[in-house]
This record gives structure tokens, sequence and C-alpha cells, in this order.
């Protein structure tokens, strides 16, 4: 088997590449979690963030305008989400899928003028010769600006829930809103402005895809980016640290199967193919094998509707 | 057994066709897909032919349709509806609807179906297809001219007869114009994931390849191209000029028009019948779209006249001596491949490394 | 001031009224969708409820709701048990293909032979294949402590890649030419699942889903076991006090969801499907979701929303053909509805009030 023909530096910046999307996706949807809420319609909000940046970018030229606009379409349709689960208190589970359902019909009827068109370039942030330096070069320079961003999302929302009050006051009503509300806390604002955050990376997440990963627009485009993003909080236990290192483990595996395919390496192409949701599962598996149930991390009011009696 | 009685005596009655039977009302045409037609690629293209139909005949022809379909059931029900509702000609164009074709047909048996890509017909159920492989042929002699690290990547969907011909024909014309060629296929196991799609296309690009074929619908193999900078691509299903002149250097248009106009008139003249059409550059089925400047002169006429010498069926792609991957001998020197070992086409020509997944 | 209030019982009253209601609402702000697209209101409301039912075609129809209503009913079913004690299976659309494969293996090993015998071990092996892929999750649950949501959904995609693979390789026609996809074993007498009473469209799997219905109300309402489910979900620590334990339970929802999943791929591959091919799933697994949720977990609630669900499905394709609706319009048209029922729920559990709260009154005075 020859593995030579792999290049670790291209692979490591074509991973993030592929891994930026999801990345968004599950740290937005990590904090609405930490609220105590279960969105499971990121597939949704990411494919309308897809058409709404793609749809912004297009008329405006600007693909920074078209960001900006699929974090504003992607929070209108968490909206809807917020309004049924919070203040309608409907049922989380079915309110989410209900909202992937809709979304997807939502950004096919949005995005029907926008087939077979090129958006506007996301430039490269310009590195000057630093993008040169041997091997961390390409690796950690030489990205657009979202790649970035998604980190610095990553260190900021780290940084909220440790060591901000407004963090704290989050994880508390995600831990017992019943006692958050005990405490003076509004656990429904709270939890409203958590599932527009999630509302709006989701959205960013579908735009990386539309403008930049793939670029273009297709229904249905997603295929599937928002499940995953969905098991990778879950996989890297309500920590933003391990949400990003479970969104590099999952895009690097599914670079590294087509990388050995294209390096002709002789492993059977269907088995590679569902290499990542294997490898993703063996290493849930390490991980939940090793902690005790309390070190789980799962927020304990997640999924449960409040409402304030009195 | 009430609801069963009701169901047959409309087929018997032939319900559907009555309707046009009187003579004053339009053809109904009807188009069952399955995909969107916003996929900008193998249904758009169907649909394209759709509304040509609609643009030929005017208020001749009525045109009905029904996207996303899945096969099996669901695509039963599509046809039956449509056959139900007075449809006199369906075109359902996915190789997985052909039971679903077959079934529904016989139940109707004064509906005309044209099955795309299958291989069953009926009194009233005819099959069409194109060959793409010629335009296969076309791309393998560009990418074989212009590559210049004798590296070509290739996107391959599944492992069926119609995706391992394209490959063996650009292959075989890639090498006869540049024996030091390889070929790398990815098999992405999907029709339609454009992310999957780009990943596959940076993954070949980060191996060395110069040229990408694909034989998935998206264009994110050609902004994947268009990124890296020097890497040449060719549209698949749609012209996407959109990427044109580089680094989309040409095309294969899958051009349905032609054909769906022709049978549609059959049906209005009445003479119509079940064929099994197989068409390619001759007849207007495969279109070769632009070939830019990025092409050099003499490459570009050679591929011109590669296509010429196919739309006068004076040359065959697959002619010999070709031998299969094993070193086996497949066809003779002077050989014409039939038109059954290529329908089912199942192994590699001599050269190509790897296997076919199955 | 609106307020909510807790009613002390779950309204049946307004439980039965709310989802007609719901469907009203739908028919009022998609009939404003549709106009926006510029169709007819009311000739697409009437397409995608009535004329399945009542119009002119409906003899075709009616059958077709049973098709399509089957197997989300016989998959949401399994579900529900697990959604009740809180065992969240979202991957029974995985569970469906594994299914479905083992059961259309098994026909077709007999093949070309005549017995009686094998349509039954298909549905053995149909429900065993769903089973014993739900035991995956199942078992690193128990074991490892693994997040059954996560596994359950990430095996979808193996399932898929497994299907793909069956489909070109080990269970393709021999005399298929060498394209992708199985025999068609609905034209293989011994294994089809064939109608049980010709044209109604109720094959054996719509018996089986009303049996599960039937079953299942049995369970939840009169049996120890439908009792320690639902102490499960309702209070886990009350349920260790009974001396529940805590993974037969997980055992016991993830099998009977994975075998429901599995026995509705397989009556759908031998019957309205008919072969095994690389898109042989349409999502079912993923829609019955939503129907056990619409159907409030309630097996006969279920029923219901399975039958409202597959309107929607046969009613909007019908609405696409006849009236040129774009397949998206139906889409967000099924997930209006769902936000619908979904958002008059609150009134069965909670009473508006206008006004302040007696609590609150009390405190002010």
């Amino acid at each position: 088997m020859d593995f030579s023909s792999i290049n670790p530096v291209l692979l490591a910046a074509s991973l993030m590449v592929a891994a930026t999307p999801i990345l968004l996706a599950a740290i937005g949807e990590m904090v609405v979690e930490k609220a105590g809420v279960l969105n499971l319609g990121v597939e949704g909000m990411m494919i309308v963030g897809a058409i709404s940046g793609f749809a912004v970018a297009v008329e405006t030229g600007s693909p920074w305008l078209g960001f900006l606009g699929a974090m504003v379409g992607a929070t209108a349709l968490a909206m809807v989400f917020a309004v049924l689960t919070q203040f309608l208190l409907s049922n989380q589970v079915a309110t989410g899928l209900a909202l992937t359902l809709f979304g997807l019909g939502l950004s096919a009827l949005m995005g029907q003028g926008y087939v077979g068109i090129k958006p506007p370039s996301v430039p490269k942030v310009p590195a000057g010769p630093l993008a040169d330096i041997p091997t961390i070069g390409p690796v950690i320079f030489g990205h657009d600006a979202i790649v970035y961003l998604s980190l610095l999302a990553v260190l900021g929302v780290w940084a909220f829930l440790k060591y901000t009050r407004a963090g704290l006051i989050l994880r508390a009503v995600g831990e017992s809103h019943d006692a958050a509300h005990g405490l003076g806390y509004k656990v429904v604002a709270v939890r409203v402005a958590a599932i527009a955050f999630g509302g709006a990376m989701a959205g960013l997440g579908g735009a990386y895809l539309s403008l930049v990963r793939v670029p273009q627009w297709t229904e249905g485009m997603t295929a599937g980016a928002g499940w995953i993003a969905l098991a990778i909080v879950v996989f890297g236990a309500w920590r933003p640290g391990r949400v990003m290192l479970g969104a590099y483990l999952f895009g690097g595996v599914t670079v590294l199967q087509l990388t050995l395919q294209a390096g002709g390496v002789a492993i059977p192409a269907e088995a590679l193919s569902m290499s990542p949701y294997l490898v993703t599962i063996l290493v849930l598996v390490i991980m939940s094998a090793d902690r005790g149930r309390a070190a789980f991390g799962a927020p304990a009011a997640l999924g449960r509707a409040f409402h304030a009696s009195a | 057994m009430k609801r069963r009685t009701l169901l047959l005596a409309a087929a018997a009655t032939g319900l559907a066709g009555a309707a046009f039977a009187d003579g004053h009302e339009p053809l109904k045409v009807g188009f069952v897909y399955v995909g969107p037609v916003g996929d900008g690629g193998w249904t758009y293209e169907h649909d394209q032919g759709r509304l040509a139909v609609e643009e030929h005949f005017g208020d001749k022809v009525e045109t009905i349709f029904q996207e996303n379909v899945p096969e099996g059931a669901d695509a039963e029900r599509a046809m039956t509806q449509m056959a139900l509702q007075g449809a006199n000609l369906i075109f359902t164009t996915s190789f997985g609807y052909m039971d679903p074709t077959i079934n529904v047909a016989a139940q109707f048996p004064d509906v005309k179906f044209e099955h795309a890509t299958g291989y069953k017909r009926s009194d009233n159920v005819s099959t069409y297809s194109a060959r793409f492989y010629e335009g296969r042929a076309v791309q393998g002699h560009i990418a074989g001219k212009m590559t210049e690290t004798n590296k070509i990547g290739y996107i391959a969907s599944f492992p069926i007869p119609e995706v391992i011909r394209g490959i063996n024909s650009a292959y075989l014309h890639a090498k006869a114009v540049n024996p030091d060629v390889e070929f790398s296929v990815v098999w992405v196991f999907t029709w339609f994931d454009p992310a999957k799609e780009a990943d596959a296309a940076r993954a070949l690009i980060a191996n060395g390849v110069d040229v990408v074929l694909q034989h998935t619908d998206s264009t994110a193999p050609q902004a994947a191209a268009q990124e890296a900078g020097n890497v040449i691509t060719f549209g698949q299903a749609s012209d996407m000029a959109a990427f044109g002149p580089f680094p989309r250097v040409s095309s294969i248009i899958d051009n349905w028009a032609p054909y769906y106009i022709a049978r549609t008139q059959a049906a209005m003249d009445g003479s119509w019948e079940s064929v099994d059409t197989w068409d390619g550059i001759a007849e207007g089925m495969v279109e070769i779209g632009e070939i830019t400047d990025a092409v050099p002169a003499d490459v570009k006429a050679e591929a011109e006249a590669m296509i010429a010498a196919m739309a006068a069926k004076e040359y065959h792609p697959f002619t010999g001596p070709i031998n299969k991957q094993d070193g086996s001998v497949w066809l003779a020197e002077g050989d014409v491949a039939d038109d059954g070992t290529l329908l089912g086409m199942d192994f590699y020509v001599e050269g190509i490394e790897g296997e076919i997944p199955n | 001031m609106i307020r909510l209030e807790k009613r002390p019982e779950p309204s049946r009253r307004v439980a039965a009224i709310t989802p007609v209601l719901a469907v009203l609402a739908t028919m009022v702000a998609g009939g404003a969708m549709f106009a926006l697209l510029g169709k007819d209101p009311f000739a697409s409301i009437r397409t995608i409820f009535w004329d399945p039912i009542f119009g002119e075609f409906a003899f075709y129809y009616r059958g077709q709701l049973l098709v399509k209503a089957g197997p989300l009913i016989l998959i949401a079913i399994g579900l529900s048990m697990g959604f009740r004690a809180g065992i969240w299976n979202i991957g029974a659309e995985g569970q469906y293909i594994m299914g479905a494969i083992a059961g259309a293996a098994v026909g077709l090993a007999f093949f070309p032979a005549d017995l009686w015998i094998i349509f039954p071990l298909m549905v053995i092996a149909g429900a065993l294949g769903g089973f014993l892929w739900a035991m995956i999750p199942a078992l690193l649950r128990t074991k490892f402590n693994t997040n059954e949501i996560l596994v359950s959904l990430l095996l979808v995609y193996v399932a898929e890649q497994i299907l793909a693979t069956m489909a070109l390789g080990a269970l393709r026609n021999p005399d298929g030419g060498g394209f992708p996809g199985s025999r068609n074993l609905a034209q293989y007498p011994a294994a089809a699942n064939t109608e049980i009473i010709a044209g109604t469209g109720a094959h054996w799997g719509v018996a089986a889903a009303v049996l599960a219905v039937v079953f299942a109300h049995i369970l939840i309402t009169r049996h120890i076991l439908g009792f320690h489910v639902r102490l499960s979900g309702e209070s886990p620590k009350a349920a260790r006090f009974a001396g529940v334990n805590p993974n037969r339970i997980i055992f016991f929802c993830l099998g009977i969801s994975g075998a429901l999943a599995g026995l509705a791929g397989l009556f759908e591959v031998a019957g309205p499907a008919g072969q095994i091919s690389i898109d042989f799933n349409v999502g079912y697994g993923f829609t019955a979701i939503i129907v056990a949720f619409l159907g409030r977990l309630n097996p006969i609630g279920i029923l219901l929303a399975g039958l409202l669900m597959a309107l929607t499905y046969i009613g909007g394709e019908a609405a696409q053909a006849t009236l040129g609706l774009p397949a998206a319009a139906i889409q967000a048209f099924q997930g209006m509805l769902l936000f619908f029922l979904l958002a008059m729920d609150v009134f069965t559990n909670y009473r508006i009030r206008f006004g302040r709260s007696a609590a609150a009154e009390q405190r002010a005075a």
C-alpha cells in the first residue's frame, strides 16, 4: 500500500474547509442545548442560511453581506422554533423536525431563480510571506475569514460559558429552569436568545457551503450536514473544544477517505464511504466508556419545556 | 372489490385516452422526474426538453410534471395519477422507474410510456437513452493532450455500466494521444452531494491531477478547479458555461428536446410504436458544448474532427484492438463493440488501475 | 395581559378539536402561500385535502393512502415506546433499510422456489434485521453509556452505504444486465407482499400496522411493561424505586422500534417498492418521528396522524401534477401543518387567561 502520495499538509488545510460548516452549526447548537433547548432543525436552518446568503451575495455582489443575510434568514426561521417551543410550549423534537421539513421546502422556493449562477468569490485573508512557511503556512494561513471566524466562535463560546455572568445564567437555565426562574432569571428570554444565536451560526455554516465550499446553489445541497452538526454536539459532550475536535475529526475522515481513493490506495471504496460515521461512533464509544455518567455533560433540563406556573 | 372493478373499468375503457380521442383536446404529456427541476443537471435538462415540447407545439399540447419522485411505490403512483388524469404520453426519466413504468403501462394500455435508460419494453413502453460515452471520448482526447502532470482525475458516482462506460471511453482516448496518462477514479457513492463532490475534486487536485472529469451533476468540482487555477474541467449534463472559458473547456450536454418533440409528434399522428432508442451525437441527443480558446487550436481541431466523424457515424469510440483490464482480448483490431456488451459493461479496459467496487 | 394557565388535567375535548383547527389554519396560511406563487388557493387546498378521499379518482387514492400510511404508522408505533421512556431512537430509517435488506436477501436466496414458507421467513428476517441494527445503539448505550441518539442516527448513513453496496453487489439481479437493483420481489409470487384484498392498497404491512396499533394500545394501558415504560420516561427515579431495570427498558424500546421499522422495510421492499435499489429508502424513518409526536405518542393518535401525513403526501403530489405546484411548496406546506398542530397542542394542556393570575393578584393584594 502506498501512502506516500498523501500530503498531510494539504490534507490538514482541506479538512479545515470541509469541517467549517459543521463546526459553525455545531457550536451554535451547543449553546442552544446548553440553555436546555434541543433544536433538531439545524439542517433546515442551514439550508435557509445557504440560500439567503447566496441570494444576498449575488444581488449585492458582496459575500460579506451574503453571510450577514444568511444569519438573518436562518435566525428568522429559528424564531419560528422559539415562538413554538418557548411561548406555545410545543414538543421540541417534533418542532425541530418540522423546522427542517419547512426549511428544505422554503429554501427550494426561495432558490428557484438562483440555479446555475456563480456567486461572488470570497477572498482569502492575505497573509503575505507567512503563507509560504513550510508545513504550518498552508495549514494556519491562507484561509478565508470565515474559517478564522469559526475558530474565534469556538474560543468566544468557551470564554462566554466559562467566565461571564451571562454564560453562567445560560448554563443555570439549561441545568434547572425552575431553579433559575426561582432566582429571578428570565428563562424564556435566555432561551430565545440562545435559539437566535444557534440560528445565526447554522445560517453562517449553510452560507459557507453555498458561497465557499461548493460554491453554488442547488436544492437540498446541505445533504445532511445539519444532522452531522447535531451529532457532533453530543460527540463533543457539550464542550466547545471537543465540539471543534469532533468537527475536525469528521471533516478529516471525510477528506481522508477521498484522498486515499485519489491516491489509489487499495481499500474498497464502499468501506471508505462509511468510514466517517464508523470512526465517529468508535471514538464516541471510547470517550463515553471512559467517563462516568455525571461527567457526561448533557444539560439536565435538555429538551424539557418550561412554564412558569405563577 | 367494488374499488377494484372501478379501477379496472377506468383502465379498460381507456378513460385516459378518451379526452384525446375526440380530436379537440390538446395532447397531454406527462414527465416524472427523480430530482428537482432546479438541480442544474439531469432533471434540469429533461425539464428543458419538456419546455421545448411546449414551445414547439404551442396549445396543441399540455405538459404536466412531478419532480422529486422517489423510485418504487411513489413513482407508480405518480404515473398512475398522470394516466388517470388523462395523460396520453408519459416520460419516466430515471433508471429506477423501470419496473413501475412496466406495471403502470400494463394497466393503461392506451397510454404511451417512454422510459429513460432502462431495458424493459412492452407494446406501450419505449425506452430511450443517450450515448454519452461518445462525449467522453472527446473529453478524453482533450484531457490526454492537455494534461501536463499526466494524471487525470475522475469523480464517479456509482459503479454501474453507464459510469464505467464513460471512464473506459475517456481513458482509451486519453491514452491514445498520451501513452503516459494515468487515471485516478474516486467513487463518491452519490449522484448529488455538492460538498462531497467538491472535496473529491480537491483531493484529486491535491494528488497532482490537472484534469478533472466528473460523472456527478453539480458544478462543485468546477469551482474547486477554478480555485486551484491550473486544472481543467468539463461540464456534465448541463453546459456549466458559467465556468468557461477556463477551467471548463468543454462539456457534454444532454439534449432531450429533439427526441421529446419527435415522440410527441408520433403520438399525435397515431404513428407511435414501441421502440428502443440509443442515440448519440449523430442524432443530436448528445451535444458537445463549446470548446473554449483555452484548448490549443490543433487539439480543438482534432476534437472537432472526432465529433464530426461520430456525427457521420464513421467512428465508434470502442473500436478494437482493446483489451480488458486483466489483459484478455475484448475487441480484435477493427472490431466495434456491440451494444449489448456496452449496455452491461462491468469491466475496466487495460491500463486503468484499481478495481471497480461491487 | 394574556397568560397560559396549566389545566389540572389535559382537556380531551380540546385535544379532539385542535387538530381540526390546525388543519383549517394551515389551509388559510398555505392558501396564502399558494396564491403568492400564482396558483388558485381554493383549487390547491381542494386537491390536497378533498380530492384524494372524495374526488373523481378517490377509488385509487384511498388505497394509496393506506400504502403510504402503513409504514409510517408501523414505525411510529415502535418509536413512540422509546419516546415515552425517554429513549431516543432517531435512526429508524437505518433499521428500516436493514430490515428490507435482510428480508429481501432471504426471499432472493430461495429464488425461484415456490414454497409457502418463504414469505413468513422473510417477515421474520425483516423484523430481525431491524432488531439487530437497533441492538447496536442499545448495546453501546447499556455497556458504554454511549448516547443512542447519535449512534442510531450515524448508523442510518452506514445502512445507506450497505444498501448501495447490496444493490450493486450481492443482491444485484443476475439477469439485469449489470444494472443496479435486485430482482423484483413483487413479481416473485412466493416472496411478494400482496394486497390482502386486491385493489384496496391494504397489503400485509398495513395489516401489521393495524395490529401494532392494537397491541401498543393494550401494552400501554393494560400491561405492566407498558407501565414501566411510561414510568421510566416520566420519572426515572420512581422507576428505579419500583424495581424497573433501566437496561431492560432500553433493550425493549430499541428492540421493538427496530423490529417494527425492519418489518416496515420488508413489507415495502416485497410489495410497493418491489426491489432493493440504491435509493430504496425515501425517509419513512424520519417522517415517522413526526407522526409519533403528532399522534402525541398515543397509538390511536399515531394511526390518525399517519393517515393525515399520508394525505398531505398524496394530495401534495396530485397538486404538483394537476396544478403545477412545485414540490418545494408542498414540503413547506407540510412544515406549516406541523407547526400549527404543534402550536395548538398548547391548548390541550393550558388554558388561556386574560388579565393577571389569581396567584399574582393575591400577592399584589
